[in-house]
């Protein structure tokens, strides 16, 4: 029996997460996963106006802010009957585009980067020769020697103020962290600068939206931002997007790229099994064939061999779960009441249920994403992925890991980011066509029902809809996060980041860094996977899939 | 002096040119309904020692920790790095588990009275606070720690105001504001999420005058919270004219039109969002075409909505 060590609170995350792990000779031999808040955003929605239920579950996370307003309102057009216009789907596209750029760059240097980077010991650093190797691995206009001086006397003075703030107790001199001083001085300059280009891509959301976080222009039926389809408007959201776009291809990537060459021993920690995509980014009205990020399920990491999803042989386990009951159930048949207990990883131990898809833990997100556009031969992932591998001379099976994750947000950031110009060029010209709807009028039906199948940041997330007596009767979520940090499953079988984390190394269990890379790899986003349903009657529903 | 020499010093180490700062220190004195005078004071007060700030998260979503974080006036490396002393702040904070608790700790027992706790997120208070957990700690049992330490407590956001979103209808975790769950004073920053200048504004009254702006009867801040959406919409001459949206498909809708008939709350929201805007001054949600969900005052999830009807 080894070791018991648990982290609690996780911090640069969304929510509240505790993860215990049992550390055997120097290694994770076991590892479980808990979710400490409940807010019951299901319950509440009980009764409302349909219309509103988007303004509500916005609020399940506010880190992937957007998405889940879009996957309310997608399930909304679906249970009223609606196609939205042409403009409405580009500029959810646009906001949903915007999204994945700001919420990638932030996971990684914000919440991920510090798992990687000493932030003390790039105080060690040569500025020349972190100018030297910035040259070597970008060629934007924002690394020069002198930029390296400016800050690191900054660090400098701030260490030697001797309030350390958000770097107090960090694991600072850990003998994991393996980068030289001088990357380490490169990627903390570019940690502050990426907080003030986070701040500027924020700005794409609000050109459309209003406002970020929480967006205020989305509506069933499409969009309400008539008065922004302007020249002026839509050139500032090109420019937003070209500055941000600026800073992936120059600073995100490479620095990814650069970090990554020296942790190559983390190509091999971290991997899962199977991985599940219900895609996104629609392209026509034609769903699922028109979207950007293709559909698809693979199992025991066979690439080759991307299954089609079917979306009825999704289960919802609580055994392990606060929650009545020990049945698992397809999510619109769920049966769920909360039932507060003890923590007990041996019998329930999570606000988080668990969700399996043909009764398989499945890991859901960009690494997810990238490896099934991969699988279905999409060209440009194709290309990127390749070309990735070469450069750090590491086999196709290195995806299955802590880095290839990690990596894989990376290079979606790209791949979506690109696609991005198409639309915005779609826009101008309906525009210019002088086609400017961008909403459909209905009427709210008596009875209905409605998903909103999405790809966001995170992962795979659903949206379920019921309408009664022209109120929402039940509506459900199935979010990124349960998928990926839920806990095990009636069959014990664990979760994918309960899976990821065994065999991870743990030099020092009082400052276990390692085990903080493989969770942080996953993005969790924890507010949001917890949900419970309290639905009328058992009835099996038939949804229509958007 | 003395602090003019710390103020160049510092603008010198935030690499910021001494424009820039002037022009973020002019945007928070207009923000705070301050005389022009009043700048120089303002930018020697973000130059003095950095006041201890511990950040703490209960039931909330995290859209208030990312709202500061797009703060542009200052940015957040300068709020961060040179402003205050952050301590405490779950979303950026280095360390994890025991050591994140020990900054926590560090900073209660190192400076009592004397710093200033932010909440975010309401405070579930149904079968003794099970509902929301952190360390093994309930949050109430976390709050009532550390609150009545703090020199102030600072409420960011609806959910830490007034209860928010998880105690709308029908509060299944017993949520309240941090005001009713713990009963102490606090200073209330509502909206959802509320805009980062009325935040920074709020400590920049602080560091400048020694004591916390003055509040109205809900504890919101005058100079953000003194007048209503409605009498500062650039849409209110519609209002006037009797020209109305009736449909977001509407020709009404395209020319700008008032969105009172499809459910708009401003005139019963009081917040400053159609001077200051949001995200460096980019749009708010009437620009934007939507109603105003009336998202900085009590109970809104359940007053104010549905959210589509007119008031």
């Amino acid at each position: 029996m080894g070791q018991r060590v648990v982290i609690d609170p996780i911090t640069r995350i969304e929510g509240h997460l505790r993860i215990e792990v049992e550390v055997t000779n120097g290694k994770v031999s076991n590892a479980w996963s808990s979710s400490t808040l409940f807010r019951g955003i299901e319950i509440l929605l009980q009764g409302r106006d349909p219309r509103d239920a988007y303004l509500f579950t916005q609020r399940a996370c506010g880190v992937c802010t957007y998405v889940h307003g879009l996957a309310s309102v997608r399930a909304g057009d679906a249970a009223m009957g609606i196609t939205i216009p042409d403009n409405a789907r580009i500029i959810r596209n646009l906001l949903l585009g915007a999204q994945f750029l700001h919420d990638h760059l932030v996971h990684f240097y914000h919440l991920h980067a510090l798992d990687w980077v000493d932030v003390v010991s790039a105080l060690k650093a040569d500025p020349q020769k972190a100018a030297d190797l910035a040259t070597k691995v970008t060629t934007a206009g924002w690394s020069g020697v002198n930029d390296f001086k400016a800050t690191q006397a900054r660090l400098k003075k701030f260490v030697d103020s001797g309030q350390l703030g958000i770097f107090a107790n960090g694991y600072w001199g850990h003998p994991a962290y393996k980068l030289p001083a001088e990357v380490n001085l490169l990627a903390i300059h570019h940690y502050l600068l990426a907080l003030r280009q986070q701040a500027r891509t924020a700005r794409l959301h609000a050109v459309f939206g209003a406002k970020n976080p929480h967006i205020q222009s989305l509506v069933v039926g499409g969009v309400t931002c008539a008065t922004d389809l302007t020249a002026e408007r839509i050139a500032e959201f090109k420019f937003l997007w070209q500055e941000t776009m600026d800073f992936v291809n120059n600073v995100y990537i490479p620095d990814v790229l650069a970090v990554a060459g020296f942790y190559k021993d983390w190509a091999k920690i971290g991997g899962t099994q199977n991985f599940l995509v219900y895609g996104d980014f629609p392209q026509s009205a034609k769903e699922p064939d028109s979207f950007l990020l293709p559909r698809g399920a693979i199992f025991k990491r066979s690439v080759g061999q991307v299954q089609p999803v079917d979306i009825n042989a999704i289960e919802e386990h609580v055994k392990h779960s606060w929650y009545e009951g020990d049945q698992a159930l397809p999510p619109a048949r769920g049966e769920t009441k909360p039932k507060p207990g003890k923590l007990d990883v041996n019998d329930r131990y999570s606000w988080m249920k668990a969700p399996r898809y043909k009764g398989e833990p499945m890991e859901v997100g960009p690494l997810a994403r990238v490896l099934v556009a991969y699988g279905k031969g999409h060209a440009p992932t194709k290309k990127l992925v390749d070309g990735v591998l070469k450069k750090l001379n590491i086999p196709v099976d290195a995806l299955f890991s802590t880095l290839g994750r990690t990596a894989a947000r990376a290079l979606e950031t790209k791949i979506i980011g690109e696609a991005m110009e198409g639309w915005i060029n779609q826009l101008v010209e309906n525009v210019k066509q002088g086609d400017t709807k961008i909403y459909k009028d209905f009427e709210i039906p008596n009875e209905g029902m409605g998903a909103g199948l999405n790809d966001v940041p995170r992962g795979a997330l659903g949206h379920w809809l019921q309408i009664k007596d022209q109120k929402i009767g039940n509506f459900q979520l199935v979010v990124p996060s349960t998928w990926n940090l839920g806990p095990r499953c009636a069959q014990n079988k664990p979760s994918p980041v309960e899976e990821a984390l065994i065999n991870t190394p743990v030099a020092d269990p009082k400052r276990p860094v390692e085990v903080l890379r493989t969770v942080h790899s996953f993005d969790p986003c924890i507010a949001c996977g917890v949900h419970v349903i309290d639905p009328q009657t058992n009835e099996v529903y038939r949804f229509r899939v958007a | 002096m003395e602090n003019e020499r710390r103020a160049k010093d510092r603008l010198e180490q935030r690499g910021v040119s001494r424009r820039d700062f002037m022009k973020y220190c002019t945007v928070l004195s207009a923000t705070m309904g301050l005389s022009s005078s009043f700048i120089p004071k303002i930018a020697e007060a973000l130059a003095a020692p950095r006041p201890p700030v511990v950040y703490l998260a209960f039931a909330e979503c995290t859209g208030c920790a990312e709202s500061v974080l797009r703060t542009t006036y200052p940015w957040i490396d300068q709020l961060v790095l040179d402003t205050i002393s952050l301590d405490y702040h779950e979303t950026i904070m280095a360390p994890s588990g025991e050591a994140a608790e020990k900054s926590l700790h560090d900073t209660i027992t190192k400076y009592p009275g004397k710093f200033i706790c932010v909440v975010d997120g309401a405070i579930p208070t149904a079968d003794n606070g099970v509902y929301g957990m952190m360390g093994g700690k309930t949050f109430l049992e976390i709050a009532k720690e550390a609150c009545p330490k703090a020199l102030a407590t600072i409420c960011i956001g609806t959910c830490a105001s007034f209860g928010g979103l998880p105690a709308a209808a029908p509060n299944p975790t017993g949520a309240k504001g941090v005001k009713d769950a713990i009963g102490i004073n606090t200073v209330n920053i509502p909206g959802c999420p509320p805009n980062p200048i009325n935040f920074v504004g709020t400590v920049v009254n602080y560091l400048l005058f020694g004591r916390l702006p003055e509040v109205d009867d809900k504890g919101r801040p005058l100079f953000a919270y003194g007048k209503t959406v409605h009498d500062q919409c650039q849409r209110r001459s519609h209002f006037e004219n009797g020209e109305f949206v009736t449909s977001f498909e509407s020709d009404e809708a395209k020319r700008g039109y008032c969105l009172y008939q499809v459910g708009c709350k401003g005139p019963e929201t009081y917040n400053n969002c159609p001077t200051v805007k949001f995200n460096d001054g980019t749009s708010w949600p009437v620009q934007a075409g939507h109603p105003c969900i009336g998202c900085s005052e009590p109970d809104f999830w359940d007053k104010m909505s549905p959210f589509y009807k007119s008031i």
